[in-house]
């Protein structure tokens, strides 16, 4: 469950409809780093009450390993809003997710409302999380007060079916419609120090696609992306893998700091030269994706492939 | 918790079990229709009729078809189906839940 913020890797978060009791007992075998069981779109008006009796259940009582447990609840202008962070909250989910947010505001209420769910379900308080998905224009413009609006804040989703309608434009293959939201999403989730999702992509034929919009928000700096497809998961994972020289250059590092400590030295050097705070900060997240990638060994030596 | 109207919950989908709910007279009685019946039939009875009982339904008529679905999804669909029968939706049962 949970971890520190900084210490998780978030490459792929695979949506879940909440009310299919044989996608919501697998969803724990594909090693997704976050599961998430829609409440919302995936299910119909009608079918609310079940799907939230399924969630909860499940999550209760199925072994989803380490992955993070995430759940999108119904809006808040919805009358399934209240009922779904309350039960959700009380199974002990580790974020709620909720959708079309647009500013800070919504944030806050959803705080307000996780915090008297805990209370009333004998929780530990503080320890539910929860993220915004940023659906319209007017939520991409407060991006980074709804990032900075809880300290419960794990991270921002950009999702870009309601976004591009909005826009009055669709998606095209190139992307061009999504780079002014993307790389605001990016920046308030970074100033934040939260994570940043990017958009699912739902075309599962064009595997190019796929690949080169998975290599171009891996370059922006994106954490990873929300997926409909477990297919999807190996994908993102071998984007974000690091290559071997990435990892060699990572393990010096590592070396040198080690070095730096027993010597008693502030200062860490490589090869001569300094090694600066980014560098040390790029090569730990580096050996967690080498290690997530089972590339390294617990030691953290390089494994031939 | 009474039973106001006959309520259904669940699919007939892979893993999933469908409960139909109704007014009865003499405990809970159970129509099982399951291709695991032989093996895991009382098993399935039990969940449904202890997950009645803790919702404080003590006669009901019950007809479930099952396609192979496990505890908690029995569970969740037996809530889901008792609480539209007595037309309690809208507040979860959150004792039982």
């Amino acid at each position: 469950m949970a971890q520190k913020n900084e210490e998780r890797l978030r490459r792929t978060m695979m949506f879940v409809p909440g009310n299919n009791p044989a996608m919501v007992k697998d969803a724990g075998i594909y090693g997704a780093d976050s599961i998430m069981f829609d409440l919302e779109d995936a299910v119909s008006m009608a079918e609310k009450d079940a799907a939230r009796d399924l969630v909860y259940e499940a999550i209760q009582s199925q072994d989803y390993g380490n992955a993070e447990l995430v759940v999108r609840v119904n809006g808040q202008d919805t009358p399934y809003y209240n009922n779904d962070v309350k039960a959700m909250v009380k199974a002990g989910i580790d974020v709620v997710r909720l959708p079309k947010v647009e500013d800070a505001q919504m944030i806050q209420t959803l705080e307000k409302d996780v915090l008297a769910a805990e209370k009333q379900f004998g929780r530990e308080e503080g320890s539910t999380h929860v993220m915004a998905a940023i659906e319209s224009a007017k939520g991409v413009l407060n991006v980074a007060e709804i990032a900075a609006a809880s300290d419960r804040m794990i991270g921002v989703a950009l999702s870009a079916e309601d976004y591009t309608t909005d826009m009055k434009t669709h998606r095209y293959p190139d992307g061009a419609e999504l780079e002014f939201a993307r790389n605001m999403v990016l920046h308030a989730a970074r100033a934040a120090g939260i994570a940043a999702f990017d958009t699912v992509f739902t075309n599962m034929d064009d595997t190019e696609g796929f690949y080169r919009e998975t290599r171009y928000i891996h370059q922006l700096g994106f954490d990873g992306k929300s997926l409909v497809n477990p297919r999807q998961i190996s994908m993102v994972n071998s984007v974000y893998e690091p290559t071997q020289k990435e990892i060699k250059n990572a393990q010096n590092v590592i070396t040198a700091i080690e070095e730096a400590r027993i010597k008693g030295s502030g200062v860490i050097s490589m090869n001569g030269q300094m090694v600066d705070r980014p560098v040390v900060l790029r090569a730990q997240r580096v050996m967690r994706l080498a290690k997530a990638s089972n590339l390294v060994d617990e030691e953290g030596n390089y494994i031939e492939k | 918790m009474e039973i106001k109207e006959t309520a259904i919950a669940g699919t007939l989908e892979s893993s999933d079990i469908q409960i139909m709910l109704a007014k009865g007279a003499n405990g809970i009685e159970i129509d099982l229709e399951s291709d695991v019946k032989k093996q895991f039939g009382q098993q399935i009875e039990s969940v449904i009729t202890t997950t009645l009982n803790q919702l404080g339904i003590e006669s009901a008529s019950v007809k479930a078809v099952d396609k192979g679905a496990l505890d908690c999804v029995i569970k969740a669909r037996t809530i889901a189906a008792a609480q539209r029968a007595g037309q309690t939706t809208d507040e979860p049962a959150w004792e039982v839940l």
